[in-house]
């Protein structure tokens, strides 16, 4: 039923340029009700279920080994999340890896 | 860097967006898996977005799941009788017409119970937003059968399958006079705000539906396991279909998977308010 598209094959002329930008993850895990839509719908697939579980029996998500640098502050995961216990902030400006893996 | 190092958990516990919600309330009732929360959040989000003063923003609900959504945001708002959400919203709006009422409601709150006041508002074309939040049933009261299940779906009062032909919201809204009518499901949360952002600074009856997945009553009966399996459905089957003609075939039918799921902004015409 659904028309399918062309794939697009041809590279944008600027990819050279153009600046991704990290996003660090901010987990509230008291609100997790482990829907699982953060983990499943992240488009890098940065989130895992975390072992601990949280006051009410939940596995929330953290952020999967070698993914600290995956995220690209698409903020989806704080958007679609019921609980609002995830969201993203942008810390492309942090100068360098040390200042990014401190704060919160 | 371990990946627990990497997982802030922030020290207040404190969402941005949590001054327009009462977050003392949160984590709220509502099942893991629903999608109520979600559109919660995007209503949060859209009055941020929607450049309308946070004190003039009104949100009224009914009765059921979706009901609570008043209790949960922290603009003036009304948790109003059984499907006299509308009525009471059409109150505000005329009496103040510089408040910016929105209605969230569930579908049996709204096209069941409240049918008639329904087709009302949208003739009458009164100054309201209408978010219809469907989760094909009546999810509070254990899963009956409500005027949005589609054919062949179970509910604990039908439990060989719904035989009447649902409502096909979209098109009732049209037909009836609303100037602005959309359809997305939760995973749609960009489009579902752009959608509220334009039907609050829009003056006139504009009618969102949303559909979201009832984990604990429609996907309990129909084999449907958890919110995500239900999302997954939409994800499969939703097809965009934005300014589309024709609204008469868009009915729902969770059976049939070779038949789309059609979602977009369809109807978005000019028409005089009440109150012009």
């Amino acid at each position: 039923m659904t028309k399918s598209v062309p794939h697009v094959v041809r590279e944008p002329i600027d990819l050279p340029q153009a600046q991704v930008p990290l996003g660090r993850v901010h987990v509230i895990v008291e609100r997790c009700k482990q829907c699982n839509f953060c983990i499943k719908y992240c488009p890098t697939e940065v989130l895992e279920y975390s072992e601990d579980i949280n006051a009410k029996g939940y596995h929330y998500p953290i952020v999967a080994d070698g993914k600290e640098f995956a995220c690209v502050n698409c903020r989806f995961c704080d958007l679609i999340c019921p609980e609002l216990a995830i969201y993203t902030t942008d810390i492309s400006d942090a100068d360098d890896t040390a200042e990014a893996s401190d704060g919160g | 860097m371990s990946a627990t190092e990497q997982t802030i958990q922030p020290a207040a516990n404190i969402h941005p967006i949590d001054r327009l919600l009462r977050a003392d309330r949160l984590p709220h009732i509502l099942c893991a898996g629903c999608g109520i929360g979600t559109v919660i959040h995007g209503y949060a989000n859209s009055i941020a977005a929607s450049g309308i003063d946070e004190n003039n923003h009104v949100c009224v609900s009914g009765i059921g799941c979706s009901g609570r959504a008043a209790g949960y945001v922290n603009v003036d708002s009304y948790h109003t009788t059984h499907g006299r959400a509308l009525p009471f919203a059409l109150g505000i709006a005329v009496h103040k017409p510089e408040l910016n009422v929105t209605v969230i409601s569930g579908d049996g709150d709204l096209t069941a119970i409240g049918g008639n006041h329904f087709i009302h508002a949208a003739r009458r074309n009164v100054n309201l937003n209408v978010i219809c939040i469907n989760n094909f049933n009546y999810g509070m009261t254990g899963g009956q059968v409500g005027p949005t299940t589609p054919i062949g779906a179970k509910g604990t009062t039908a439990p060989f399958g719904a035989v009447e032909r649902p409502f096909n919201l979209p098109y009732l809204a049209k037909a009836t006079g609303a100037i602005f009518v959309a359809r997305w499901t939760i995973l749609h949360v960009r489009e579902f705000h752009e959608a509220l952002v334009r039907s609050m600074q829009k003056p006139g009856f504009c009618f969102i539906e949303i559909l979201a997945p009832c984990p604990t009553s429609f996907g309990k009966s129909n084999k449907i396991g958890d919110g995500l399996h239900e999302v997954e459905i939409y994800r499969e089957r939703c097809q965009v279909q934005n300014g589309a003609p024709h609204l008469n075939d868009f009915d729902i039918d969770l059976l049939d998977e070779s038949k789309p799921i059609v979602v977009g902004n369809f109807v978005d015409v000019e028409r005089d308010a009440f109150m012009e």
